[in-house]
C-alpha cells in the first residue's frame, strides 16, 4: 500500500516529505482518515504541529497540495489560530494564559515582566533559541488564575516574581530536566 | 366499517416550479415593499431606490458582512443588523437612516481611517475611492479616535499591479473575486483582529505567487487604492468593473448546466 497520499497536480514543488520520516507518515494518516478532503485542513495542521512542533512553509505547501486547498487559505488558517506556530519553538516554552480570569489576575503584568527580563513578546523566541513565549486564550484552568505553562507543566496562581524565577532557572541551565 | 384516520403528510409536496419562492411584504422607512423570501434587505432596498451605504458588498460577489456599513434598525431587534446578510420577514419594520444608524456608520468609517494610513492626497484612488465617497456622503468630518499609524509595506513585486496595505479596509472583495469568479484563490486574509492582512499565497510577494493568473480582477473590484495598476499616479486609478455582471451570469449558467446534466 502506498503510504504517501496522492499529491495533486498543483503540488509540483513538493518537498521530499514522503515515506521515510515517521512523522510524515502520521500526518498522511490523518489526511487519509479524513479521505484527503479539503475540510481535513485544521485536523491535518494539528497533526503537523503536534509532530514537528511548528508549521514550516514546505509543510504548508505539502498539506495544501495533498488536500487541494488554496495556499493562501492554508496560510490564513495557520495564522488565525494561536495553537499553530510558523516558527520553530525554543528549547523551553512558556505559555501565559490570557483568558478572562487570568487577565484580571494580572497576566499582562506577567507578560510585561517577561518582556523586560528576556526581551521577547508573545509569539517570539529569544535569539539564542532558548525560550519561546506564547499566550493562550484560555487554558480552562481559571481556578488557578493567573496560570502559566512551563514546558507543558501547568502552574497556577503565578506572580511576576515566580514566573521570572522559573525563567531564570532555564537561562541558568540548572533545570536538570 | 372504520373510517381511516387522516394523518397529514409531514412533508407536503410543494410545487416549486409553479411558486418557486414565497413573496412577503414588509416596510423600509415606512414604505411598503415586497420581496422574495431569499432576497436580502439590502437588495430589496436598492430595487426600491432606498440608499443604504455599503463597502464590502459588490453585485456579483457573495456577501461577507465585513464592513458593517449597511447596518439597519429592525423594530423589535435590540441590535443593528447588517442588511446585506439579513433576510426580510413578513411585516418587518426596517429603518435605514435613523440617527442611531447614522452615528454608528460614521463611527465605523472613523475606525477604518484610524486603523490604517488612508492619506487621500497622495493616493492613486483619490477622487475615485469608495471609502472617500462614503465619508462625504455620510458626513464624516473628522476622526474621534487615535490613529494607529501602523507600518505597512507596499508590495510592488507583481509585473503589472501593486498592493498597498496602508489603504486596505479588509473588505475581502479581492479574496472573493479571486475565489468565486477567477477561481484561483490567490488572496486570503491572514492573522486575526487588528493584525489581519490580505496575503497572496503563503504570504509571499505577489510577483512570486504561483497561483495568480494576473487577471487583475482583484485590482478592479478593490474599493480603495489598496490594489492598483502600476504606472498610475495620484488620483489616476479608475476602477473598471463592467466585467463582473456578465462573468457572474456565465458562472451561474455554467453551474446550472452542470446540475441539470447530472440530473
Amino acid at each position: 500500500m502506498d503510504i504517501k497520499s496522492e499529491p495533486s497536480s498543483r503540488s509540483s514543488g513538493e518537498p521530499a516529505q514522503t515515506t521515510e520520516d515517521r512523522r510524515w507518515r502520521l500526518v498522511n494518516r490523518t489526511m487519509r482518515m479524513h479521505g484527503n478532503e479539503p475540510h481535513a485542513l485544521i485536523e491535518t495542521l494539528h497533526s503537523v504541529q503536534e509532530h514537528f512542533g511548528f508549521l514550516d512553509l514546505d509543510a504548508l505547501k505539502y498539506v495544501a497540495g495533498a488536500l487541494r486547498v488554496p495556499l493562501s487559505r492554508v496560510y490564513a488558517v495557520a495564522t488565525f489560530y494561536h495553537y499553530f506556530t510558523l516558527k520553530p519553538p525554543g528549547e523551553h516554552t512558556c505559555v501565559v494564559c490570557k483568558g478572562t480570569a487570568c487577565y484580571i489576575g494580572g497576566a499582562s503584568s506577567i507578560l510585561d515582566s517577561i518582556q523586560q527580563e528576556v526581551g521577547i513578546g508573545p509569539g517570539e523566541t529569544t535569539s539564542d533559541g532558548q525560550i519561546s513565549l506564547l499566550t493562550a486564550r484560555c487554558l480552562g484552568s481559571c481556578g488557578l488564575a493567573p496560570a502559566t505553562v512551563f514546558d507543558g507543566q501547568i502552574c497556577g496562581r503565578m506572580t511576576s516574581a515566580a514566573v521570572l524565577e522559573r525563567i531564570r532557572r532555564w537561562t541558568n541551565h540548572d533545570t536538570g530536566d | 366499517m372504520t373510517t381511516p384516520s387522516y394523518t397529514p403528510d409531514p412533508t407536503p409536496y410543494v410545487r416549486r416550479d409553479v411558486n418557486p419562492v414565497r413573496i412577503l411584504t414588509f416596510t423600509i422607512d415606512g414604505r411598503d415593499v415586497s420581496a422574495r423570501e431569499d432576497e436580502t434587505i439590502l437588495s430589496v432596498a436598492r430595487q426600491n431606490g432606498i440608499f443604504i451605504p455599503t463597502l464590502c458588498h459588490l453585485d456579483g460577489l457573495s456577501e461577507r458582512g465585513a464592513c458593517r456599513l449597511c447596518i439597519v434598525e429592525v423594530k423589535g431587534a435590540p441590535k443593528l443588523l447588517p442588511s446585506c446578510v439579513t433576510l426580510p420577514r413578513q411585516d418587518m419594520e426596517v429603518t435605514t437612516n435613523s440617527d442611531r444608524v447614522a452615528d454608528y456608520r460614521r463611527k465605523i468609517l472613523e475606525l477604518m481611517y484610524s486603523e490604517r494610513n488612508h492619506v487621500c492626497s497622495v493616493c492613486v484612488s483619490n477622487g475615485h475611492c469608495e471609502l472617500q465617497n462614503l465619508s462625504v456622503v455620510l458626513g464624516m468630518t473628522h476622526v474621534r479616535y487615535d490613529y494607529i499609524y501602523p507600518k505597512h509595506a507596499i508590495d510592488a513585486s507583481h509585473e503589472r499591479f501593486s498592493v498597498d496595505h496602508n489603504r486596505c479596509v479588509l473588505c475581502q472583495r479581492c479574496v472573493r473575486v479571486c475565489d468565486e469568479i477567477e477561481g484561483a484563490h490567490t488572496w486570503d486574509v491572514m492573522g486575526r483582529g487588528i493584525t489581519s492582512r490580505v496575503i497572496t499565497d503563503l504570504n509571499q510577494p505577489w510577483g512570486s505567487s504561483e497561483t495568480c493568473t494576473g487577471c487583475g480582477k482583484c485590482v478592479q473590484v478593490c474599493p480603495t487604492g489598496a490594489l492598483s495598476e502600476k504606472g498610475k499616479s495620484v488620483a489616476e486609478m479608475i476602477k473598471r468593473r463592467q466585467f463582473l455582471p456578465y462573468l457572474q451570469m456565465m458562472r451561474r449558467e455554467g453551474r446550472r448546466a452542470v446540475a441539470e446534466g447530472i440530473r
